[in-house]
């Protein structure tokens, strides 16, 4: 059970943060457009599952997944898209997501004056509580396995 | 209902087969008197509420009917346009009937053809060697489950996310595809299934009232 990325995307599409732990394919274009893909491919399962949903939705798409991998995504109102990549033994984990957003990223982005919002995320605060939170997981292992 | 929809797609994204078979949406008829608080407009042929969520009425859900009768898209069934006759105080006291819209046969084309390409681009940005495509999505109100065979004909069923053996559904799926569609001498590979669109649901109903 393992972490193989994450995404962290702003309302506009920009990527704020994006980081790997154990990622065997790289997606074979440069980084720039990997994320303008991913993000593309977020709305438009959004309004896909929209559209198809037989009720009336509450929290909307939760996840998806492959024969290799799980891909776990949580949206804030305000926007912001939290994206993870593990594999497939991982259960629902929207609190963890939720986690992410509102203890790591509003802790010490937004509620910092000197990181600019709506760009990439700078802070070197963030980046290494961000991958010590992710290692210390349950589901994470060390071994990429 | 445990299954809501089944759709076969192609391999270039067309859909060739579609069935529905979940009970109606929730619907909210209430009567109205003028000025209408709630802002409805025009979006993609239908008038759907913009502003004014309450009671069972929500945001996105469009208009039905109007006492009692169905309206056609934008049209009442008289052929006056909904917005003008909602707009005009003398038609009121009204009872229109809100809910969630239905898929035109349009719309399902579009969306059999997105979920095509979304596959396809879940396999390209897999983070792991030799993955597929989306084989299962899942929201709080459904999950959809896909099936792709070697010949790239995708079998998707979207039913409810407490629903088990799918997946023994969509094989079975697979297996009269192949047993009605493609031993029928007069079938044309990668085209709509009509004909069989009888045998098909026969057999498809038994499976789906087992599940």
């Amino acid at each position: 059970m393992t972490v193989h990325n994450l995404y962290l995307f702003d309302r506009n599409g920009v990527c704020l943060h994006y980081s790997e732990w154990h990622r065997k394919k790289q997606a074979g274009i440069p980084k720039e457009e990997e994320y303008k893909l991913m993000y593309g491919m977020l709305f438009s399962i959004r309004s896909f599952v929209s559209k198809m949903s037989p009720l009336d939705m509450k929290d909307g798409f939760l996840s998806f997944q492959t024969s290799r991998y799980k891909l776990h995504y949580y949206e804030t109102p305000t926007g912001i898209k939290v994206v993870m990549n593990t594999d497939l033994g991982v259960g629902p984990i929207r609190d963890v997501l939720h986690h992410i957003y509102s203890a790591l990223y509003v802790e010490l982005v937004v509620k910092n004056p000197l990181c600019p919002l709506g760009q990439t995320v700078q802070s070197e605060l963030f980046r290494s509580r961000l991958d010590s939170y992710i290692r210390s997981l349950p589901f994470f292992s060390a071994r990429a396995g | 209902m445990a299954i809501f929809s089944v759709y076969v797609v192609n391999k270039a994204g067309g859909l060739i087969y579609q069935l529905d078979s979940y009970a109606p949406r929730a619907e909210a008829e209430k009567t109205f008197s003028y000025p209408l608080d709630l802002l409805l407009k025009l979006h993609d042929e239908r008038v759907l509420v913009a502003f004014g969520q309450r009671d069972g009425i929500r945001v996105g859900h469009a208009v039905l009917a109007i006492n009692g009768m169905d309206v056609n898209g934008k049209y009442t069934a008289d052929g006056k346009e909904v917005l003008e006759y909602l707009g005009n105080s003398a038609n009121y006291p009204v009872s229109i009937r809100f809910g969630r819209p239905r898929l035109t046969s349009n719309e399902k084309l579009m969306l059999a053809s997105m979920f095509h390409s979304l596959f396809a681009i879940g396999s390209q940005l897999s983070p792991e060697q030799g993955s597929s495509g989306i084989e299962m999505l899942e929201t709080d109100t459904f999950k959809l489950h896909c099936f792709q065979t070697l010949t790239g004909i995708k079998f998707v069923v979207l039913a409810d996310p407490r629903q088990a053996g799918i997946d023994s559904l969509l094989r079975k799926i697979y297996e009269i595809y192949s047993d009605f569609a493609l031993k029928n001498p007069f079938y044309s590979l990668e085209m709509p299934i009509r004909f069989i669109a009888g045998a098909l649901c026969l057999h498809t109903n038994p499976l789906l009232q087992e599940t």
